[in-house]
């Protein structure tokens, strides 16, 4: 697989490291009543989908940032690829 | 018919006119006690075990192609017991033991063969991490051999003992471990089960569960609505896609394991042997193809095909371990689709839906376990209890800190 770094085009896969669903930057607030649960499900549930999954990528054989590609799980098809700041940074993240 | 050495004689005789099919091809009726998805080796031993052990009569086995097509004809055919944790040894020490008897049980050749599989150490710390492991797995009833360097190279001549990097120092054999034949593990439960009145219901796949007052009441499926008073799921590697169908998340993510055969060979390798430096195992068939595999890709997938990297990763394992593999060529190169779970460890337990039973997340240790996986899924749909052996298999273990984390490296399902 290539993945085409916004930064620094395209990379050969084995550069990164893959960590899982892109789901893993929304976590949640640790102060609220629902604390437990909520963690129970960031920590351990996933959606698992077959077909378009946004996950996080590592690029630790590169400039060491982390990345938000968008990969279609049946056919490893990449089709968006951002900077995993700036998805955060949409979603209301490090203020 | 009964299958012995009597038959074969007669019907060479009678030039092999009187074989007739081994399992029937019916038409799903409207309604079962139990319905089974999935025509696995898991799913096809549930129902053998649920008609011959616990007596159970109307039972369905549905599967969307053919049965035994998915991971029980794509893995690489080793059969052990060598689990460190108390939830996981005593349940795959019962496997193994099933596994002693299953030809006898299912009057079927799965040319189970225990020839050995021998986990190579390479530094005194893994050393004793192996006879900490060894010390389990007798204390669970299973058998364990701490070998040393000596008699590992009077048994395995070949291997690489003296790398500089990764000598070999010793393993830890099990004895009984060894190979069966996957396909036919999986036509021999498939058979028995027809055998005992079981419909296998093939080309037929599930489409949706229908779910009423929190209550399932049977699958929708592509030849119609088969009702349904248990419904048993047994998919791993497509667990998350079924189990959406109910609405439920899974603490499971969908991963891709390659394996490889080499070209026919003499026969060189009298056991199965993992290297404990890289990501490397191997066995031979009884064909004589080198039959080996490594690591997972490491990134969620349902292709059933990986990508070159970690072709490269395991053939360097390979050529580390046993530098006489770079001379064999490489036959063929497959994936399966893995339920990576999020402590390593699968699940067979009831759902928060009434009536509908989960059995998955079988990581890469799936065909070892399919005897005491089916016994223990055939227990608890009969009797809706857990299977003594199977009682740490909870499906909210996650949520109660209950983890079975053989390998010690979280909530992480890539690194399982």
């Amino acid at each position: 697989m290539i993945i085409d770094h916004p930064m620094l085009g395209p990379r050969d896969a084995s550069e990164f490291t893959y960590l899982g669903d892109a789901s893993l930057i929304d976590r949640p607030d640790w102060q609220a009543d629902d604390a437990a649960e909520a963690f129970y499900e960031y920590g351990y549930l996933r959606d698992n989908p077959a077909g378009e999954h946004q996950e996080l990528w590592y690029h630790e054989a590169g400039d060491r940032s982390w990345l938000v590609v968008t990969r279609n799980t049946l056919t490893h098809e990449i089709s968006k690829v951002e900077l995993a700041r700036d998805v955060a940074r949409a979603r209301g993240r490090s203020k | 018919m009964r299958y012995s050495g009597f038959q074969v004689i007669k019907q060479a005789l009678t030039g092999h006119k009187g074989w007739k099919p081994v399992w029937r091809d019916p038409a799903p009726k409207s309604h079962y006690d139990i319905v089974i998805i999935g025509g696995g080796g898991h799913g096809l031993a549930t129902a053998h075990y649920l008609a011959k052990v616990y007596g159970q009569r109307r039972v369905a086995v549905v599967e969307k192609g053919w049965i035994g097509g998915g991971n029980v004809g794509r893995n690489t055919t080793i059969i052990r017991s060598n689990y460190l944790l108390d939830g996981n040894e005593h349940f795959y020490e019962f496997s193994l033991k099933l596994w002693e008897g299953l030809e006898r049980d299912l009057n079927y050749n799965a040319m189970i063969s225990q020839r050995g599989v021998l986990n190579l150490y390479h530094s005194d710390g893994q050393r004793d991490a192996y006879i900490r492991r060894g010390n389990a797995m007798i204390l669970n009833g299973a058998d364990a051999e701490l070998l040393d360097a000596d008699q590992v190279r009077k048994e395995h001549p070949y291997l690489n003992f003296d790398d500089a990097r990764f000598p070999i120092k010793g393993g830890l054999a099990q004895r009984r471990g060894g190979t069966a034949r996957h396909d036919a593990v999986a036509w021999g439960f498939a058979r028995s089960a027809d055998s005992h009145g079981v419909d296998i219901i093939q080309n037929c796949e599930v489409t949706g569960l229908r779910i009423e007052n929190g209550k399932c009441l049977g699958v929708e499926t592509s030849k119609g609505f088969i009702g349904a008073d248990k419904v048993g799921c047994a998919v791993a590697g497509s667990s998350g896609r079924v189990m959406g169908m109910a609405g439920l998340r899974l603490p499971i993510e969908s991963h891709v394991l390659q394996a490889f055969v080499s070209e026919g060979l003499k026969p060189v390798l009298p056991s199965v042997i993992t290297y404990g430096a890289g990501h490397f195992y191997v066995s031979q068939s009884d064909k004589g193809g080198l039959v080996f595999g490594g690591d997972l890709d490491g990134y969620n997938s349902y292709a059933q095909r990986g990508n070159l990297p970690v072709v490269e990763d395991v053939c360097e394992g390979g050529m580390s371990l046993m530098p006489i593999i770079g001379r064999a060529r490489l036959l063929r190169m497959w994936g399966g689709v893995m339920d990576m779970s999020m402590d390593g460890s699968p699940i067979i337990d009831r759902t928060p839906v009434d009536g509908l039973y989960f059995n998955g997340g079988w990581c890469y240790g799936g065909f070892k376990a399919t005897p005491a996986s089916g016994h223990c899924f055939a227990h608890l749909l009969a009797r809706d209890a857990p299977h003594p052996v199977a009682t740490a298999y909870r499906l909210d273990r996650f949520r109660t800190g209950r983890m079975i984390d053989e390998k010690g490296v979280g909530n992480q399902p890539n690194l399982h």
